[in-house]
């Protein structure tokens, strides 16, 4: 029997020829990632040395790195302390790829990681964020883990323990229609299998339309692969992957790809006809709470978000300044949109996007993580209700328990923007029409 | 025997265990405070010590999904609570192992509020209603860093043996 993309790399990084689903290893770390929560990882990796007599090295300094974003600029002092005893370790440890609060080099980790060439295809990626599995968008084996389980990372190399996991094949055939977009894709299959419906298992995306994807949209199928549990989510690289590789992320000297096994074992298949897909609405207060955008049309909004690791892309700023072109953000509406670099916002602003965000009315902030994980730059009142390109609407998601989340695409968000209400960015008239 | 608590549904986030607004706490000395911080009785009982250590949380399927944040596994250690779930999410579960934090996989678990539960011979058996039920045991492939006390201990024994 052969293997899946996630048991070759598994193999590879733990010295084997193959390895079964189920099978104990203790992978190589290629990339060992972390933000805020470095902080609380120093302080375990401190912890693991104590009274051992030895000093206190991570084992590979170029292999971590180190993002902040989640509360960029610092909301609080609390935020700040930390944020300068990570600068601290950094230096001390000789951390390189390390991204301070900078507008030459910052943004969302799991932007600026595929963007500055760090993630490979058959590596395997660790980070201290549950949306590492964004990164299997560019072929790697990438998960999340606890700050505890990456001090043990930081100073062995290697994840302790690691179980084989089992892999789910999804595969999508068909056109996406007009304003149809992968966020909906990735909503409808988490809908379809649950919140826990990929629990402890990879899903591995195949089909005509992933190929036809770009690595931008491969990065929020992956991304939110996540909200139904997955340990992972992976597209076998290809072609895409080396364009964006090459040419976005400047990187020279590419490994060799490779692709599962034709003989891999999957846990299950499943196969979705992306042509007959509409946008989707994930309604509060869980990810699989996913309807067609028909059952959510009226419902009003009070604040729009674009931005978070999944749709803060600059493909997604355009989709939302083109739809927003000659129009105006309904008043009493609040849209506010994070790009997800500093490369996505100078980009957006070279070609314009920004500027025509702005002229509809829309606040462009500072790229970071901004409320998707409510901790400040833009907190809901009790009773709003907002419309967010974020991955959770968990309750109490964006800083209030007593308001509610809806997730979407960025198309929607932006239809939804100039109408105050939840709307169908197909049903919208052309601008000039609309503008009478 | 230890009485429940709290009893909670399915898919309970860390955002409800540790809502992110409290994300820069991030020592274990300091995170409990915050524990369910949105239930906002419950966190009253725990902060004002009305809840003993071993009391049990008892949960639906899918407990601890969502964010990777390891406050939502201190801040429970913290009041050195149980937690009984049908199953857990991954990175919870391993944040949970690795802290040392008490976790029972129990798929068929029935018990409300107040009931008193003990686990006897790999069955959970909740003593108010004389229910018993079977526990699935914690994966094989973490039992090394559990029978070491969590991970800290673990892969200090590494380094010390390399």
């Amino acid at each position: 029997m052969g293997m899946t993309m996630v048991q070759k790399i598994l193999a590879r990084a733990s010295g084997q020829g193959r390895v079964k689903v189920g099978d104990v290893v203790e992978p190589r770390v290629d990339l060992a990632m972390s933000h805020e929560n470095g902080a609380l990882v120093i302080n375990q990796f401190n912890e693991i040395y104590r009274d051992t007599g030895r000093s206190a090295k991570v084992w590979d300094p170029s292999r971590i790195a180190i993002i902040f974003d989640h509360r960029v600029p610092a909301e609080s002092s609390k935020t700040a302390t930390n944020q300068k005893k990570i600068r601290e370790f950094v230096a001390q440890q000789g951390i390189t790829r390390f991204h301070d609060i900078r507008g030459d080099e910052g943004g969302i980790c799991h932007q600026i990681l595929p963007e500055n060439g760090y993630v490979l295809p058959g590596s395997v990626v660790v980070g201290t964020d549950s949306h590492t599995t964004s990164h299997g968008a560019l072929g790697a084996f990438a998960f999340g883990i606890g700050a505890t389980e990456m001090a043990s990372v930081w100073a062995l190399g290697r994840v302790l323990n690691v179980e084989v996991p089992a892999t789910i094949k999804v595969v999508v055939d068909g056109e996406l229609q007009r304003f149809v977009e992968p966020k909906d894709l990735i909503l409808n299959l988490i809908g379809r299998i649950s919140a826990e419906g990929a629990n402890f298992r990879v899903i591995e995306f195949h089909g005509s339309t992933i190929r036809k994807m770009s690595t931008s949209g491969r990065l929020v199928i992956c991304n939110m692969s996540v909200e139904a549990g997955a340990t992972g989510g992976i597209v076998p690289p290809d072609g895409e992957t080396r364009r964006y590789l090459r040419k976005e992320a400047g990187v020279k000297d590419l490994p060799k790809l490779f692709g599962p096994d034709r003989s891999a074992p999957y846990d299950r298949v499943i196969e979705i006809d992306a042509s007959k897909l509409e946008p989707q609405i994930a309604f509060p207060h869980t990810v699989d709470n996913v309807k067609p955008i028909g059952e959510a049309a009226g419902i009003r909004i009070q604040q729009i978000v674009i931005g978070s690791c999944t749709n803060g892309r600059f493909d997604d700023l355009e989709t939302a300044a083109k739809i927003l072109e000659g129009r105006k953000v309904a008043r009493g509406v609040r849209m506010l949109v994070f790009p997800a670099s500093y490369r996505v916002y100078v980009r957006a602003l070279q070609k314009g996007v920004v500027a025509r965000l702005i002229a509809a009315g829309a606040v462009v902030m500072n790229p970071g993580c901004g409320p998707c994980l409510g901790v400040h730059q833009g907190a809901l009142a009790d009773g709003d209700k907002a419309l967010a390109t974020t991955n959770r609407n968990f309750k109490g998601r964006m800083g209030n328990p007593n308001a509610e989340v809806y997730l979407c695409s960025p198309a929607v968000a932006a239809a939804s923007a100039i109408t105050g209400e939840i709307t169908d960015p197909r049903s919208l008239e052309p601008a000039g029409k609309a503008r009478g | 025997m230890s009485k429940v608590v709290l009893k909670l549904g399915a898919d309970i986030s860390t955002d409800i265990i540790y809502p992110g607004r409290f994300m820069a706490t991030v020592l274990p000395t300091e995170t409990p405070q915050y524990c369910f911080a949105d239930l906002t009785g419950f966190n009253a009982r725990l902060r004002a010590g009305e809840i003993p250590p071993g009391s049990v949380i008892v949960a639906d399927r899918n407990f601890g999904c969502g964010s990777s944040r390891e406050q939502a596994a201190s801040c429970i250690k913290g009041y050195d609570l149980r937690v009984i779930a049908k199953d857990f999410a991954r990175i919870f579960m391993q944040n949970a192992i690795n802290l040392g934090l008490d976790m029972v996989i129990c798929p068929g678990i029935e018990a409300s509020e107040g009931d008193e539960v003990v686990v006897e011979g790999g069955k959970l058996v909740n003593e108010t209603t004389g229910r018993s039920f079977d526990i699935t045991p914690l994966p094989r492939a973490r039992q090394a860093i559990i029978d070491a006390g969590g991970l800290i201990p673990y892969t200090r024994k590494i380094i010390l043996e390399s």
